[in-house]
């Protein structure tokens, strides 16, 4: 579902973030990605999101190079994938209810659509009782929760999460992991980065080991080798 | 299409409530912006007035010799009238001329005692004119001569005394050329102080806007297309010009109340208090739509920026 074919991007100065990095996700995957900071892991997933164009190579999504997108069709090609970032990423003017109606409302849903699922959403991530509060209410358990929402309402095939835990106490780091896995048990793709040996350990599931812009590991029931 | 358009606006209402502060530091901007165009309305009106004043109180007097006919002159009259320049002729007759000037000098004894001591009424008759326009006089003059040298030719005399067109010509002149100057001068200053206040302006609302620049970001990611990210903000510029122009409407009011009357002493006619009551359509109509065009305009530039950068290609 998801192919890097001989990627690299190198910025000015010779510095390679990505060098030759070629890997698959198939559908209903859990993948994670880890190595340290500046290994090249939020590099591959920016690539994903065409944040970044690789100076070689190139991504697909399923069979289209997703580099290749006019620019007015990537806002829908994005709508397909669900973002978690570790710093939450929510619009600071909206309540809860509002970051994930607004998922929605640029997928085109409509009104009804909406005041059904949103509440849905936010019972899956048990915070339907934090529903009308603004994210500097909310702890970073919280808000992370609610970044979660905001991704899988729209029922996209693929979660990218980037260090989703990073900025977590272990319990909810914990909370987070487990509401992933559940996620991915409904067959969405799931690519999550992080350098928690701790979450790595627990999944049982495959792992890319990155370093310095090189996929040096792909082990199918990995553990945390660094 | 409907749906998104009503949640477009819907968000930027809200916006504009919920980012207090950024609103009102727009809004305040650009008042003091559309207080400038208004000022511009108002000060071209006034020198406007003024010059009209000045060029309504130049005319032109021709005197007669005294033995002149009155007949010849109302011929004269007749003629200047038949002219297309000449706005309204005015005769007066020996006798009126020294009724005027018998009342000018009715405490001057010794001048009184002076017109006693003579036979005949020294005054000669006179006709005053009134043109359309001020640069029209010229003509009039030069029409004026070439009849009465055609009147000496002819045999039948010199009948016009002076005109005194060329000792006015030089005052109305040098009147024309400053208020002519002044208004230019004026337009030149207001026309700076409103650029330099629209430049505020765009950068006012775009650092309001550079303060969401994450949020844009975050909507991109999210998926949202260009469209629907820029139009919260294109409709909280739109409050923001429509709130400022009410404010700069309502503030005129008290202040050409409150200038009106010194304004009226300096420029002559113009009362700034009843222009604006008199004109608040046009004014109103210049005011509300360069609000909303500032306002729409900075918000659409400035997202621009924000929108288009991370589609370009590295």
């Amino acid at each position: 579902m998801i192919h890097f074919d001989k990627v690299s991007k190198i910025y000015s100065g010779n510095v390679a973030a990505l060098d030759d990095v070629t890997f698959s996700v198939a559908p209903g995957e859990f993948v994670s990605i880890v190595g340290h900071s500046g290994a090249g892991k939020s590099t591959v997933l920016k690539m994903l999101l065409v944040e970044e164009w690789p100076t070689s190579g190139s991504v697909f999504f399923e069979s289209t190079d997703v580099h290749a997108l006019h620019a007015r069709d990537i806002p829908a090609y994005r709508r397909r994938i669900g973002v978690v970032f570790q710093d939450f990423r929510l619009l600071p003017h909206k309540t809860a209810y509002e970051n994930i109606a607004f998922a929605m409302e640029v997928a085109g849903r409509d009104d009804a659509e909406i005041s059904s699922d949103v509440p849905e959403v936010l019972r899956l991530v048990d915070l339907k009782d934090k529903m009308w509060n603004f994210p500097d209410e909310l702890s970073g358990g919280e808000r992370q929760r609610i970044a979660i929402a905001r991704a899988i309402v729209n029922q996209p095939d693929v979660i990218v999460a980037d260090e989703p835990t990073g900025n977590l106490d272990p319990k909810n780091t914990k909370e987070i992991i487990e509401i992933l896995q559940r996620i991915n048990e409904l067959n969405t793709t799931v690519l999550l980065t992080t350098h928690n040996k701790g979450v790595i350990d627990s999944l049982g599931k495959r792992v890319l080991t990155m370093e310095r812009g090189k996929i040096v590991r792909d082990d199918k029931k990995g553990r945390y080798v660094l | 299409m409907l749906t998104d358009f009503k949640r477009i606006i819907r968000t930027g209402v809200f916006n504009f409530f919920r980012n207090g502060f950024v609103s009102l530091a727009s809004v305040l901007v650009l008042v003091i912006t559309l207080f400038m165009v208004g000022s511009l309305v108002f000060f071209s009106a006034a020198m406007e007035a003024a010059l009209t004043q000045i060029s309504g109180k130049v005319d032109v007097n021709v005197y007669f010799v005294t033995g002149a006919s009155e007949d010849a002159i109302l011929s004269i009259k007749r003629d200047l009238e038949s002219l297309p320049e000449v706005a309204s002729v005015t005769y007066t007759s020996r006798e009126e001329a020294l009724e005027t000037f018998r009342a000018r000098h009715e405490n001057d004894f010794q001048t009184l005692q002076a017109l006693e001591e003579l036979d005949d009424n020294p005054l000669g008759a006179a006709l005053n004119i009134k043109a359309k326009e001020a640069s029209q006089y010229e003509s009039i003059a030069r029409f004026l001569e070439n009849r009465n040298n055609a009147a000496s030719v002819a045999s039948a005399g010199q009948i016009i005394d002076k005109i005194n067109y060329y000792q006015n010509k030089v005052v109305i002149d040098r009147l024309s050329r400053i208020i002519d100057s002044a208004e230019t001068l004026g337009l030149a200053i207001v026309i700076v102080l409103a650029f330099i206040s629209l430049v505020i302006t765009f950068n006012t609302i775009r650092l309001a806007i550079y303060t969401s620049r994450e949020e844009i970001s975050v909507m991109r990611l999210v998926g949202a297309d260009k469209r629907y990210v820029r139009g919260p903000f294109l409709v909280e510029g739109f409050m923001h010009g429509v709130v400022a122009a009410v404010i700069v409407l309502v503030l005129f009011y008290p202040l050409t109340y409150w200038l009106g009357g010194a304004a009226e002493r300096f420029f002559g006619s113009v009362n700034l208090y009843s222009y604006y009551l008199a004109h608040f359509g046009q004014i109103f109509l210049i005011i509300i739509l360069s609000g909303i065009l500032l306002g729409v305009g900075s918000s659409y530039f400035a997202v621009r920026r924000y929108i288009t950068k991370k589609y370009l290609k590295t």
